[in-house]
């Protein structure tokens, strides 16, 4: 079972550094309501990216119409996904096959 | 409407709002909490722990505001329509999650109410609203909520998509909900900016 809502002041260790052996990821979707700070400031706040870090996956959100924002078990995407729906983020967790 | 937060010293965000406003936003986060919904509360003299093990729903709602809020775990938009497994997949996401998604939503609103209802005004000026630093993180959430809400019932569009949304006559029915849109943007723009590390 999924476990609570991370809020941000609980910034977790980032799962930043896809492994060969981890299938699943979270993506983030573009939609046209979250603005860019916004999306920005949860990266920087729930997975303790860095500013630029942050600010790069939002763009690549905004423009490519989605990014993956974490990698690792399927377990831990869930978590993730879980938390970016708490924000109000559009976030889902597939198996990655490429 | 102008309204923007500054942050406070030692954390914290302030906002003046007049009374209009201050009677917008109130009326706004009721009506998110009436969106919203309690969820599956226990009934009346039922064991209330009875509700901390219970499941959630397992389809996705059909008001498209309210499936906006509760998004489909499993559903890549990219990927076309999900197969069986990715649909169970979703549904199982949900039983277990969207209950505690519910509750923190209905945290998030009812937090705004609090601190409006706790305001003092100063006459027709309105009043200052100093917000700790909790509460910030929770009139976040709200706000957001808000605009995804209001934004999907307009049909706001990627950036160039809205000439025409924001520049409606005034005898547009949809028009204050547009004005009330860019506002909790404004809004929102600057608590984040307050926020950031």
């Amino acid at each position: 079972m999924p476990v609570e809502i991370e809020r941000p002041e609980s910034a977790q260790e980032a799962h930043a550094v896809p492994e060969p052996d981890v299938p699943w990821v979270t993506l983030v979707h573009n939609d046209p309501v979250n603005l860019m700070s916004y999306v920005t400031y949860v990266f920087q706040a729930y997975f303790g990216y860095s500013k630029d870090k942050a600010h790069k996956l939002m763009l690549d959100v905004h423009h490519k119409g989605r990014a993956v924002v974490s990698s690792g078990t399927r377990e831990e995407m869930e978590r993730d996904v879980q938390a970016m729906h708490g924000y109000g983020l559009w976030a889902t967790l597939t198996q990655d096959r490429g | 409407m102008s309204s923007h937060f500054e942050p406070l010293d030692g954390g914290g965000a302030t906002v003046a709002l007049d009374e209009v406003e201050i009677a917008i936003l109130r009326s706004l986060a009721v009506q998110l909490l009436e969106l919203i919904g309690p969820g599956d509360e226990p009934a009346e003299g039922a064991d209330p722990l009875a509700a901390l093990f219970a499941e959630g729903p397992s389809e996705p709602p059909s008001d498209p505001a309210l499936a906006r809020l509760f998004p489909e775990a499993y559903a890549d938009p990219e990927a076309g329509t999900p197969d069986d497994e990715l649909r169970a997949a979703s549904s199982e996401f949900r039983r277990f999650t969207e209950n505690d998604l519910r509750t923190r939503k209905r945290e998030d609103a009812l937090a705004v109410v609090r601190s409006l209802d706790a305001l003092t005004p100063a006459g027709e000026d309105g009043a200052v609203l100093e917000l700790p630093a909790d509460d910030c993180l929770h009139w976040l959430g709200a706000l957001n909520d808000l605009r995804l809400t209001i934004g999907t019932r307009l049909d706001v569009g990627d950036e160039d998509d809205n000439e025409d949304l924001y520049r409606l006559p005034d005898s547009d029915p949809r028009k204050p909900m547009v004005m009330a849109y860019l506002w909790l943007g404004a809004l929102q723009e600057t608590l984040v900016e307050t926020l950031m590390p």
